[in-house]
């Protein structure tokens, strides 16, 4: 019967194991002085530390998150969000102020020389005019509330208290999290629909080398420019790939860990913030040129319609292009109508 | 006053996993939130050591530096509280914490974490000592009650030790030198830029 023979075997197997254990145990009973060190085989933090820059485990909690033990880097987070993003920020906003100050003073309004015609072209269309404000004002909302997350604890908070500024806080974030989708959606359509006019052309090394004429008091350097000028181009690819790498980096924020681990999530902010900050003053030049910086640029956006005098300085093959196509009174109509 | 500190001796910790059910109990821990945790380092390899973990309430805290409405503050026993009322939920105190010691009520998505919830040292928060708002918002105050944190105070295996930061590293250096070994206080070089040298 194999239980019969099954029985029998089991003291047996015991009696040999004994034996077994007995014979490899009895040397090292002999050898081992008290003291002696069962960790010789532990893990050490600081090899940890060393080999792997952090800790992880096994933790019995459902989130699994939880076994990182230790991760240092959460010093540099600090050190980039208290020590360098101030500073970034700070720079580059007062800079850029600071710029804009002195261009003003050295260059004032910049006027177009030849005086109104009466005709008017259409410059943007409704959709285009629609786009550029959603986006206008939803970077507004985000520049602030996001600079808020920078600075707001240094200036505003000593003006309006602890509990008045958490309160203001709490709006900011949610405004942050929420308006972040009109300016992501504005920025795709202003990829799709503005792309081609921006894309480089032959007239571009010369505008860059007499620097848009910005720097001419005389105001007769006028480089050839079509429907958007080398400045302008620059803008739009500063806001697009910018505001690209703003909406991956909020997104990975807007769903913490959704798609990444805690030093992935600290990237993330650092990407956010400093192209965030660059961004905001790259925004504030636009914003001066747009409208005090520059006699009829408002006119363009704000109403969609410009001068065709104004039109003809500043983006004259443009201007030949539509009356090539016949979007525009052709000039000798134009000049009539004078 | 002292300076309050956390220990965990991983060559006691036995992963019982009592300081966290204590830690729950006695704070009324809402689900999904654990203030403390036990994690094993190379489970089941030789050398295996586990260590519980909660915030080390460190020296210059980075969750109070990066905090952008200064919700944190540091008591005269040197432990790291934050109001609850203050905390706007943004999460940069997870990013920049060594440990992983803040928890939220939810997961977080669109912002929406809830306010921050940690490890108060049993010392609760800024609301009076001993209230039922304060109970209620950071669990229960020993330290007003003169007792240490319930969960190094009940660790059976005496591994956890929290309590005067100069009192319980003389604990550990006499345990490490009457056994012969010990592999260190994990976390102290980060959280207190010192450690114990035995």
């Amino acid at each position: 019967m194999p239980d019969n023979r099954l029985g029998r075997l089991i003291p047996q197997a015991i009696a040999a194991f004994m034996t077994l254990t007995l014979l490899v145990a009895a040397p090292v009973y002999a050898q081992a002085p008290s003291g002696s060190n069962p960790t010789a085989q532990a893990v050490n933090e600081q090899q940890l530390l060393d080999e792997l820059r952090k800790i992880e485990g096994r933790v019995t909690l459902p989130n699994t998150a939880a076994g990182l033990l230790e991760q240092p880097q959460g010093r540099d987070y600090r050190g980039f969000h208290e020590g360098w993003l101030p500073w970034i920020g700070g720079i580059a906003i007062t800079g850029i102020l600071l710029l804009l100050a002195l261009f003003y003073v050295y260059r004032g309004r910049i006027r177009t020389q030849a005086p109104e015609s009466g005709v008017k072209i259409v410059r943007f269309g409704a959709l285009e005019r629609l786009t550029h404000w959603m986006t206008a004002t939803a970077f507004i909302i985000l520049a602030i509330t996001g600079l808020n997350f920078i600075f707001g604890k240094r200036l505003l908070m000593p003006l309006i208290g602890a509990d008045a500024f958490s309160t203001w806080s709490i709006w900011a974030k949610y405004a942050h999290d929420f308006v972040s989708w009109a300016f992501m959606l504005g920025i795709l359509i202003m990829l799709v629909t503005w792309v081609w006019d921006n894309l480089p052309d032959r007239h571009d090394a010369h505008w860059l080398k007499v620097g848009g004429g910005f720097f001419d008091k005389t105001n007769r350097t006028h480089p050839p420019a079509g429907r958007f000028n080398t400045g302008q181009k620059l803008i739009f690819w500063a806001v697009v790939l910018g505001g690209i790498a703003l909406s991956v980096s909020g997104i990975f924020m807007l769903f913490p860990f959704a798609f990444t681990d805690i030093n992935g999530m600290q990237t993330a902010q650092y990407v956010h913030a400093t192209v965030g900050v660059i961004l905001i003053a790259v925004i504030i030049a636009h914003i001066y040129i747009g409208t005090l910086g520059m006699e009829g640029a408002y006119e363009a956006m704000g109403s969609g319609t410009v001068d065709i005098n104004w039109a003809k300085e500043h983006h004259r093959l443009w201007v030949e292009s539509q009356e090539a196509k016949g979007a525009i009174p052709p000039r000798s109509a134009a000049e009539a109508a004078e | 006053m002292a300076r309050m500190k956390f220990l965990c001796d991983a060559d006691r910790c036995i992963e019982c996993n009592a300081c966290v059910t204590a830690c729950k109990n006695e704070h009324d821990v809402p689900w999904g939130i654990n203030r403390r945790r036990v994690v094993t380092i190379n489970d089941g390899k030789p050398g295996e050591r586990s260590v519980s973990m909660a915030c080390m309430h460190c020296t210059d805290a980075p969750c109070a530096a990066v905090c952008p409405v200064d919700c944190f503050y540091t008591t005269a026993d040197a432990v790291v509280l934050h109001s609850k009322d203050l905390c706007i939920g943004c999460g940069y105190c997870f990013y920049a914490c060594p440990f992983g010691a803040p928890q939220y009520p939810r997961v977080g998505n669109f912002g929406s974490r809830g306010k921050m919830d940690k490890c108060t040292f049993c010392a609760a928060g800024p609301e009076g000592d001993s209230t039922e708002i304060e109970y209620a918002k950071y669990g229960a105050n020993r330290l007003a009650e003169g007792k240490l944190p319930l969960c190094a105070e009940m660790c059976s295996t005496k591994s956890l030790l929290a309590g005067d930061g100069e009192i319980i590293a003389a604990i550990y250096k006499e345990r490490v030198t009457q056994r012969g070994y010990g592999s260190g206080a994990w976390g102290w070089q980060t959280a207190y830029r010192e450690t114990i040298d035995v």
